[in-house]
């Protein structure tokens, strides 16, 4: 196990440049840390660092703890502590970026299906340009242990008795000028490695 | 009040057509049947946001273009839709660079945005454009008796208060209120409600779950109404899985509008009340005995 000691070797100067180079995030600077973000948090009892800990460790630039952190999957982007900020960070837009980065440079916690379901979210709606729900939970399902389907039966039964189920594949008319509009607009340019 | 264009967003068409079923039902009792927005798609919702910002909004502004096309402004009843369409339509005003690659990219297609739709949710409509008053005469069978805990969720009061109050969101508390119901004190109206958490990560979404679930029990609800069909999913669907964990009486989900549904008198079949995975059926009948 690694010692939870931190060198200055440990700390990655782009890293601390490229957070707060996020819209808004300069404010990181100013955070005085009230920790008002960590205590609104309803994740937070589940978190290895507070999000107040993760936004310190962003800007002195421990990128290595702050892309491997548990706390960027928990969060459920309910902004509570977005609007409790006194100095206006938009703790929960960079959670997105932190998000973004990790699946980008693959260096989330293996076997978490969270970054699983984005990416098969993705594929859907760009292939199809909706969701169709049923198929989304089975394919997450196939792809992160079939194991897990067996505690589903009794809900996926739920769903059927009461109409809630459907194997319809949801489209839209215009799929081509979809593609060709997610081809248009280009890749972030904010994922610098 | 202009044309508004009804985005009902993926959810509405899969697990929670009740909400689907009881909007349509209720606008057009007021004499304001709801027409589908044409084509429209996915709003990418919290996971395409995690992975590409400029897909992610190119997405979701196809819609914005789609309903400028129609000259209408957005109905959008799912949280989650309500809050990226709301947060697309900000950026791309404030946001010289974005603005700029995705109107380039809705120009590849023919399509255009201009910047002059609003997205706006049902709460907010049935309030301001329709009215409790008008609401108040096409009641036919007030819920005297129903106590409900009103939970509005996260993402149409955060980061935005658009039309409500962020910390004391009150547009659902009058429409109940407007049925005839009991509204209870809630404190927990705007807590999450553990998003996708629930499937991924259980022992921690079931947790939130149980959290919302049992204070309403405790403040003596009989239901629970909500406004969002992930909250309602999470809250419903799941509850089962809730009560193996801990110790918890059932407690039935409705969706806001199928409440005001009751009221109006319009069947309980035409508002999809069957497809409450806790039925819903025992409360209502034993209100309505308790009424007469």
């Amino acid at each position: 196990m690694r010692p939870n000691i931190r060198t200055e070797a440990d700390r990655s100067p782009e890293f601390a440049r490229w957070i707060t180079s996020l819209p808004g995030a300069e404010k990181i600077k100013e955070c005085m840390h009230c920790g008002l973000c960590s205590a609104s948090c309803p994740l937070f009892a589940y978190m290895d660092h507070s999000p107040r800990q993760l936004m310190h460790l962003g800007r002195e630039g421990f990128r290595d703890d702050v892309l491997g952190s548990f706390t960027i999957w928990l969060c459920t982007s309910c902004y509570q502590c977005t609007v409790e900020c006194p100095r206006q960070i938009p703790v929960t837009e960079i959670m997105y970026a932190l998000k973004r980065r990790a699946i980008e440079e693959k260096v989330y916690t293996k076997h978490l299906p969270i970054p699983v379901l984005a990416r098969e979210f993705r594929r859907m709606v760009t292939d199809r340009g909706r969701i169709s729900e049923s198929w989304l939970v089975m394919k997450l399902l196939l792809k992160t242990g079939v194991h897990r389907m067996f505690g589903m039966v009794g809900l996926g039964w739920d769903l059927v008795r009461t109409g809630r189920f459907s194997l319809r594949k949801e489209t839209i008319r215009e799929r081509a000028d979809l593609a060709k509009m997610l081809e248009a607009v280009g890749s972030d340019a904010e994922v610098v490695s | 009040m202009k044309k508004l264009a009804y985005y009902p967003g993926c959810s509405l068409n899969g697990t929670g057509r009740a909400y689907d079923e009881s909007l349509r039902a209720v606008f057009e009792a007021l004499g304001e049947p709801l027409e589908e927005l044409d084509d429209w798609n996915c709003c990418g919702a919290t996971s395409y946001m995690s992975i590409d910002k400029g897909k992610a909004y190119a997405l979701a502004s196809r819609n914005l273009a789609l309903a400028e096309r129609e000259e209408a402004d957005l109905l959008t009843p799912c949280n989650a839709c309500y809050l990226v369409l709301e947060k697309t339509r900000r950026h791309l005003a404030d946001s010289a660079e974005m603005g700029h690659r995705v109107r380039r990219a809705l120009d590849a297609v023919g399509l255009s945005y201009e910047g002059d739709v609003r997205i706006r949710h049902p709460l907010e409509v049935l309030t301001q454009d329709v009215g409790e008053e008008r609401i108040k005469e096409a009641v036919k069978e007030p819920l005297k008796g129903l106590k409900v805990a009103p939970y509005y969720g996260c993402q149409i009061v955060r980061p935005y208060a658009t039309f409500d109050d962020q910390y004391h969101p009150q547009t659902m508390d009058r429409l109940l209120k407007a049925t005839g119901a009991k509204v209870v004190p809630y404190p927990f109206k705007t807590r999450c409600c553990g998003a996708s958490q629930t499937g991924t990560l259980p022992e921690v979404g079931l947790h939130l779950v149980y959290r919302l679930l049992n204070e309403a029990k405790a403040r003596g609800a009989d239901v629970l109404a909500v406004t969002c069909p992930l909250c309602q999913f999470n809250l419903d669907a799941y509850q089962s899985q809730v009560r193996r964990e801990y110790d918890l009486e059932p407690i039935p989900i409705l969706y806001f509008s199928q409440i005001l549904g009751l009221a109006l008198g319009i069947p309980a079949k035409k508002l999809g009340i069957d497809r409450c995975v806790v039925s819903a059926n025992r409360v209502l009948e034993r209100r309505a005995a308790h009424a007469a």
